[in-house]
């Protein structure tokens, strides 16, 4: 059994399902990557496993707990952590502001893993001091990733950390990514460059309408003609 | 030399001092008003008679304690019952909160809906405070009247000038510096201030880091309360307690929260001083200071006055405009809705 699974999920915001019988799971120290083409509902599936969408049929469980009927704040107090795709970082608080309030349900010395989160994004350290608002794209992806850190999560959920960063930036994060999964904790990711984001994945999710079309690890569907053909451009 | 000298001191004496003082009052409302916008993202249309409530109510324990022969000694028995004052106002403040506010709050209504409601609340707080107080005028200011009394000072000076000091603009001043300070003290080093900050910012990311949205609404209301009857207290001592006068001062206080940019802190003090200066400079009459200043054949005959105090609010509204005309998030970058 996975770690996390949200297993057979329907559902939708109104009277219409956006997702159908969709399956997403992801293990301990692995890296899941969900892709598809625009309006596949990567997005959605990734916010109904964070209770963040109603469900009318389907489970999301973690560590064997069924926790479909959790909010997502209560989700944050088992260990899950979320990085929304925009607003992701309290834009006037300094880069050390952002990541206290990441921690703010912890009562204990939070100091050891912020020097974590120092060492693995370095930049945030000289510039702890400066509000979040006036960092770079890149920099600011590396506050909200660092942010949902400060729990100590289990499972980290990226929701298309990036977007709208340059390619260079993108291959930096996509390091810290593997880097953190190296640490331990299961990282779910939605991505709109698939094809970098399935390089990195041990396993990948392709969805259409809200469906699972193909699942496998990260490599096997990259060297699948199908999905080079429809998804990968070629 | 000595006519510059006695231009400085009168000056100092109808505008600077007064200025400061009825400044420090706006600042701490204009705090308040602020600080609901930041958080609860509405304008408070009931400050100004949360204000008057909070007055009324510390006026009341005064009372009390002066029936019973306490006293502060040199300074007024009202800062002995201002924490009592800042108590009821806050628990007054929470249930409005729960009666009406938290209502809205779950239907996620507009914040016009919110400041259409709060104008009830203002209605019935305006009520409230009629029905126990009564409309007119309270004076409850007791304790030493003058620290430099104008007489004292032109026999030490030698100026023909006098210039007063009276121990309630002095108080004004201390209490708002030592409110301000603690204030910012707990936004910026504080989890709780932190916490609302965060909240201010980003709801939504502030609910995934786990911070409690109820427990940052009910601590900004205790700090709206408490502001606003410090505000209150102040400007009562400092003149006198009238609940129509407390009803109007919403204005120049939303006029000092805008132009300093509202949401921001630092603006409402900055805002509460331009529009304080602005009035006090507008409405005073410059005959003897001028007087002072130019040779006799040039000395104006007339008050030169450039606007009657009756019209001193007209003041705010024009600043009010020309800021939202030309800088329309205020001087500090307020936010916008």
């Amino acid at each position: 059994m996975s770690f996390l699974i949200g297993d057979g999920m329907t559902g939708g915001y109104g009277s219409a399902d956006i997702l159908h019988d969709c399956t997403i799971a992801v293990e301990k120290g692995e890296i899941a990557v969900i892709v598809g083409p625009n309006g596949a509902g990567k997005s959605t599936a990734m916010k109904a496993v964070f209770g963040m969408l109603p469900l009318r049929l389907g489970h999301v469980r973690l560590e064997g707990e069924d926790i479909t009927a959790l909010t997502p704040q209560a989700r944050v107090a088992k260990g899950m952590a979320f990085v929304p795709q925009t607003q992701n970082v309290f834009t006037s608080l300094t880069v050390q502001e952002n990541l206290e309030m990441g921690a703010y349900l912890r009562r204990d010395d939070i100091r050891g893993t912020m020097e974590q989160v120092f060492d693995l994004f370095p930049i945030l350290g000289e510039k702890r001091r400066q509000p979040a608002g006036e960092l770079s794209g890149g920099q600011r992806q590396q506050v909200a990733v660092g942010r949902a850190l400060m729990t100590q999560p289990s499972v980290l959920m990226l929701d298309e950390p990036t977007a709208g960063v340059s390619p260079i930036v993108m291959d930096e994060l996509f390091d810290r990514i593997i880097e953190v999964a190296r640490t331990g904790i299961a990282i779910l990711m939605v991505e709109q460059n698939a094809r970098q984001a399935l390089n990195i994945a041990d396993r990948g999710y392709v969805l259409v309408q809200g469906e699972n079309r193909y699942t496998d690890t990260g490599e096997a569907l990259l060297a699948n003609p199908d999905v080079r053909r429809s998804f990968l451009g070629g | 030399m000595v006519d510059i000298l006695n231009a400085l001191v009168l000056f100092s004496n109808f505008v600077l001092i007064p200025g400061l003082a009825y400044g420090a009052q706006l600042a701490l409302g204009a705090l308040g008003v602020t600080l609901i916008y930041a958080v609860l993202r509405f304008s408070n249309f009931a400050h100004g008679d949360l204000m008057a409530f909070g007055t009324m109510a510390t006026i009341l324990v005064t009372w009390w304690f002066q029936s019973m022969g306490i006293s502060f000694g040199v300074l007024p028995t009202a800062l002995l019952a201002l924490p009592f004052g800042i108590a009821i106002a806050a628990v007054m403040s929470l249930f409005m909160d729960r009666a009406v506010y938290s209502f809205y709050r779950k239907k996620r209504a507009a914040p016009v809906t919110f400041v259409i409601a709060s104008v009830g609340v203002m209605f019935i707080l305006n009520g409230v405070v009629r029905l126990i107080i009564g409309p007119d005028d309270q004076r409850f200011a007791d304790g030493e009247r003058f620290i430099v009394r104008a007489r004292d000072f032109e026999a030490w000076s030698g100026l023909s000038e006098g210039l007063a000091l009276r121990s309630t603009q002095a108080i004004t001043l201390v209490v708002a510096i030592l409110i301000v300070i603690a204030l910012f003290w707990f936004l910026n080093r504080t989890r709780m201030g932190k916490a609302m900050r965060a909240y201010s910012d980003n709801e939504d990311l502030a609910l995934l880091s786990g911070i409690d949205p109820a427990r940052v609404v009910m601590v900004t209301w205790i700090i709206a309360a408490a502001l606003a009857t410090i505000a209150g207290v102040l400007y009562g001592l400092d003149k006198s307690f009238k609940p129509f006068t407390y009803f109007q001062l919403l204005l120049p206080i939303f006029a000092a929260a805008i132009v300093g940019g509202i949401g921001n802190p630092v603006g409402a003090i900055a805002g509460g001083f331009v529009i304080a200066f602005s009035e006090v400079t507008v409405t005073y009459a410059y005959k003897r200071f001028l007087g002072h200043l130019l040779p006799e054949n040039l000395a104006p005959d007339g008050l030169v006055q450039l606007l009657s105090t009756d019209y001193k609010f007209a003041v705010s509204f024009v600043i009010l405009v020309v800021v939202l005309l030309f800088r329309p998030t205020g001087l500090f970058r307020g936010k916008v809705i």
